[in-house]
């Protein structure tokens, strides 16, 4: 596939934000996954949070593995820098470019393959490290590139693709986090606009570690006879997928319901996920009541949405690590070498 | 009688706080004028098992290892055996007499010298861990006495280790007059090996390897380092961040000028400094083997995403525990071509602490300028004893090659950005860091799918011009990369060496000149090879190449680098885990001119 520039029209009419940009400022080239997917309505959310918070376009790292999901860093933001790096390992990665210049907006985006396989060690350990930025999972209970294997995050009971069930426990992103410390928790999902372009702001605005976890629908991996959940009603509502290189565009799965209300959500795989949004009566700075109400709902078969937790107190990495307040890569050699007369006394302790 | 000129070792059981003894002792001699190299050979233990301290004392200046032993400090019974069986007729046994020695131990050709260290500690500590910390003390004092060692010079040393610490000083001073009163009252004193006060040091320090690279990253300006504790590269990391901690923190704030990161494993340290490096900082990772191994995919994302990044291997024997905690040089192929698609990294060879420095700093601006991994390849025997060396210097005013990045001013020049654009035919673009301009110079950095102006594509025609492109810049890392050291009187045969097989070289080349035996000599530097390295090899009708691997990994990268005719190259080759001896190199080039039936005398090429 070769990249396709897209057509930069101008829209005068475009509202402009407090820096003086529009939308399409913060928008990427056309997005080469497949129509449908919820991914690009995950980089579609990330645009809209950054335009309205009018950030400059440009001071963003933007930083991925590998995976669709991790592809999406180029669709979004032009401006900024991006790095699609190695698969389960952006979080070292997004570690390296936070430490090197705390003044821009670390974005990282990941996969459930990529941050709860693969890349599990590195994200406990990323969350423990405290780095300030938005790590996002796009989460689709499936690996999407490598078309439709099983992910860790997918649940116990599921059929794959071929037929085969899942037998292994999932893991669920959220509850991990809180656990291991992340400052701000939340989950929400693709479609859900009006819950996830908020929660992309709280959390890039947070100092810390901001998580979400964003379900997000894989609309080409969804043959899965034989499942638990409801599978007719998606096949009489959608293209079925009998040769596996051909993926029928989809429509993008959108959901909009009230905080405190439950919504069940077709997904293309023929399963009902039944998502929880939190009301505004949610203590957001209780972790222990957090992850309570988290496993409390998920037991009874509910997807909790919203915001789990913020600590707006939160430390980050710069902060433990007492770092100069200037960007580490603008320091040149006046600053960085202590020069020949403090090597002597060095070397008259070698003596 | 010998002056200033034998090999002392000290056989301990780890964790008995000799090491520190040990280290004074050598420390000692170094004071008083002498060249010293040490060798603390360890188990993968932390307390109970055998561990030996070989302290080498050379008029000549010879810091090799020796394979003799003159002088055994038997302190560990369970390697007695051993221990005794290693001493060179002749030599002197030094044990703790409370027990007397095993009849099958004894040796006729040896001196035994007998110190009843237990019981002399018995009536003067009553801890019984004091007693035991304290035996090193007192047999270090009766060393002093044996060999005529300025006893101020000890005491003094004491005085400025436990500086801060002064409840300590008196009983270790008591400690240390305990054994030289001993060996003066009933010990024939001096023994025939002695020390003399000589001024053979010069200014120079006494430093390990592992120490001097840390001082090279911090004056080379890194600024994040990521790393994982691993054996025997761990001190590398603690270097940098001590000096850093004293001389890179902001004078007002008293905030620091560098992030030092212990990661959760090698994969996420080298993935962190890629990340900083680029995003523009200067940042390093120090390892080992097992951490390259793991560093490998990650190796080939910063060769093709064309990113700085400094490793610091201290290279260690195979893998798991145990042979690991010795020394050899055996990551040169893991390293220089590390990872998968077709990938090679610029390496650094240094043989000296100093060297550890230069090169370390050196890194860097390699790293830079070739926007591509380096690794700078010790290993354990040069990182982690103390060894001579010339004194580290700093040229100040020396600026660093940030390579080609453009500032925001440089872009709005620019009419359209290719980030990999071989502007000038070195091979190498001209690179932006993240958030540098509001709309000029941002790219998407992946593997290798991409144009030169970075865009995604998947052509053939595109990717095998990035290929060669990379071929271009390699050549321009080969010209860039520290020049061999080379000294030549047109011999017909020639050495080649590297890293810490230069530490025995001048010694072997001595004994090999009284077989008549001639050598021009060629010391490797970097990888890729300079063209002296192929002219060198060249100019001679065979090359010897000495080297600490079992596969001749140096002459592979040789053979296969420069095309050349493996016959040429005859391998040296020592893997046993300790370092090379002058006596090895000797023995197996008096061997190969035995069996080749060659000439001994010097034929001097006209
Ligand atoms: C080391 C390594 N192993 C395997 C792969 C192959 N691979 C590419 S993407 C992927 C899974 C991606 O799944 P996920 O992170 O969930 O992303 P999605 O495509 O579903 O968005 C795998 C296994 C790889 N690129 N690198
Ligand atoms: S395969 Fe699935 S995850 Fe990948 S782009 Fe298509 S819909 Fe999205
Ligand atoms: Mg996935």
């Amino acid at each position: 596939m070769t990249f396709v520039a897209k057509p930069r029209v101008h829209h005068p009419k475009l509202p402009v934000n407090e820096i003086g940009l529009t939308r399409r400022d913060y928008e990427g080239p056309v997005s080469t996954l497949c129509a449908g997917c919820g991914h690009d309505s995950v980089s579609a959310a990330i645009v809209q949070a950054c335009a309205e918070l009018s950030l400059p376009p440009h001071k963003f790292a933007k930083i991925s593995g590998i995976g669709c999901s991790s592809k999406t860093p180029s669709y979004f933001l032009s401006k900024s820098h991006g790095f699609n790096s190695v698969h389960g390992r952006m979080p070292s990665v997004a570690t390296g470019a936070n430490l090197a210049n705390r003044d821009l907006y670390c974005i990282g985006v990941s996969g459930d393959g990529d941050t709860a396989s693969i890349g599990l060690g590195q994200f406990a350990h990323i969350v423990r490290r405290r780095i300030n930025m938005l790590y996002v999972v796009d989460n689709n209970g499936t690996y999407g590139l490598t078309k439709g294997q099983f992910s860790a995050t997918n649940d116990k009971g599921s059929t794959s693709k071929k037929g085969l069930p899942n037998l292994n426990e999932p893991i669920d992103l959220v509850s991990l986090a809180l656990q291991i410390g992340a400052s701000f928790v939340a989950r929400s999902f693709s479609g859900d606009k009006k819950q996830l372009v908020p929660l992309i702001k709280a959390a890039l605005i947070h100092k810390g570690f901001g998580f979400i976890d964003v379900i997000s629908p894989c609309v080409a991996f969804n043959n899965h006879q034989g499942s638990t959940k409801s599978y007719d009603y998606i096949r009489d509502h959608s293209e079925p997928v009998v040769v596996t290189d051909y993926f029928a565009a989809q429509e993008e799965i959108t959901v909009d319901y009230a905080p405190g209300t439950s919504e069940e959500v077709h997904m293309p795989d023929g399963s009902v996920l039944c998502l929880q949004k939190l009301d505004e009566k949610f203590d957001v700075h209780d972790k222990v009541h957090a992850l309570n109400y988290v496993q409390t709902r998920q037991a009874q078969g509910e997807v909790v949405t919203g915001l789990l937790y913020v600590d707006p107190d939160a430390s980050d990495c710069h902060e433990v690590l007492d770092t100069v307040q200037r960007p580490l890569n603008e320091l040149d050699v006046d600053d960085l070498c202590p020069g020949n007369a403090a090597l002597e006394m060095v070397n008259a302790g070698f003596r | 009688m010998s002056i200033n000129d034998f090999v002392i070792r000290f056989a301990n059981v780890n964790g008995s706080g000799s090491a520190s003894a040990n280290t004074m002792f050598a420390k000692a001699l170094f004071r008083m004028g002498l060249p010293v190299a040490t060798r603390n050979i360890f188990p993968s233990n932390i307390q109970g098992l055998p561990t030996w301290f070989d302290v080498r004392v050379s008029a000549r200046g010879y810091l090799g290892r020796r394979e003799s032993v003159d002088i055994m400090v038997a302190m560990n019974a369970a390697t007695y055996e051993e221990d005794v069986a290693c001493l060179s007729p002749g030599g002197y046994l030094i044990y703790d007499s409370t027990k007397p020695l095993a009849r099958h131990l004894r040796r006729s050709d040896i001196t035994e010298i007998g110190m009843p260290l237990a019981d002399l500690l018995l009536s003067e500590f009553e801890d019984i861990k004091q007693r035991g910390l304290f035996k090193n003390i007192t047999y270090l004092g009766a060393l002093s006495a044996l060999l005529d060692i300025e006893f101020d010079v000890i005491t003094g040393m004491v005085a400025t280790q436990y500086k801060g610490k002064d409840a300590l000083i008196a009983p270790n001073i008591a400690a240390l007059e305990i054994g030289r009163g001993y060996a003066q009252r009933y010990l024939s004193c001096p023994l025939p090996i002695k020390v003399r006060r000589v001024e053979a040091a010069g200014d120079r320090i006494m430093v390990d390897g592992n120490t001097a690279a840390g001082l090279g990253a911090l004056y080379g300006g890194a600024t994040v380092c990521a790393w994982y504790p691993i054996t025997p590269s761990t001190s590398v990391a603690e270097a940098f961040e001590l000096y850093a901690n004293q001389l890179r923190v902001e004078e007002n704030s008293g905030r620091r000028k560098f992030a030092v990161v212990q990661a959760e494993d090698e994969l996420s340290a080298i993935g962190i400094v890629i990340g900083a490096a680029w995003n523009g900082a200067r940042s390093f990772t120090a390892t080992s083997g097992p951490g390259i191994s793991l560093m490998s995919e990650f190796l080939g994302l910063a060769y093709f995403a064309e990113i700085p990044a400094v490793i610091f291997d201290v290279q260690r024997a195979g893998p798991s525990t145990g042979m690991p905690t010795r020394t050899q040089q055996c990551d040169l192929i893991s390293a220089a071509y590390a990872s998968h698609g077709d990938t090679k990294h610029v390496l650094l060879f240094p043989s000296t602490p100093k060297e550890c420095f230069e090169f370390g700093a050196q890194c860097f601006d390699l790293a830079d300028r070739l926007q591509t991994p380096v690794i700078l390849m010790t290993d354990l025997d040069l990182g982690m004893n103390d060894s001579l060396s010339d004194p580290l210097t700093w040229e100040d005013g020396r600026a660093y090659d940030r390579g080609k990045v453009l500032s925001a001013e440089d872009l709005e020049a620019v009419e359209k950005f290719g980030r990999y654009l071989d502007v000038d035919g070195d091979g190498i673009g001209y690179r932006t860091y993240p958030g540098t301009h509001p709309d000029k110079g941002a790219f998407f950095t992946r593997g290798t799918s991409r144009d030169e102006y970075a865009a995604y594509t998947e052509s053939p025609e595109a990717y095998e011009k990035n290929m060669r492109r990379l071929l271009r810049k390699w050549e321009t890392a080969s010209k860039l990369v520290p020049e061999a050291v080379i000294t030549s009187s047109g011999q017909r045969a020639g050495i080649l060496y590297y890293g810490t097989s230069a530490t025995p070289m001048p010694e072997a080349l001595d004994l090999l000149e009284e077989e008549d035996v001639h050598l021009d000599t060629l010391r490797i530097c970097g990888f890729p090879f300079g063209k002296e390295v192929y002219k060198f090899i060249e100019d001679h009708d065979f090359v010897f190449v000495v080297e600490q691997n079992r596969d001749a990994q140096m002459k592979t990268l040789l053979v296969n680098e420069g095309e050349l005719d493996p016959a040429r190259l005859v391998s040296i080759l020592y893997y046993g885990g300790l370092s090379i001896s002058a006596d090895t190199i000797q023995a197996q080039i008096s061997e190969y001119f035995t069996q080749q039936k060659l000439p001994r005398l010097t034929e001097v090429k006209s």
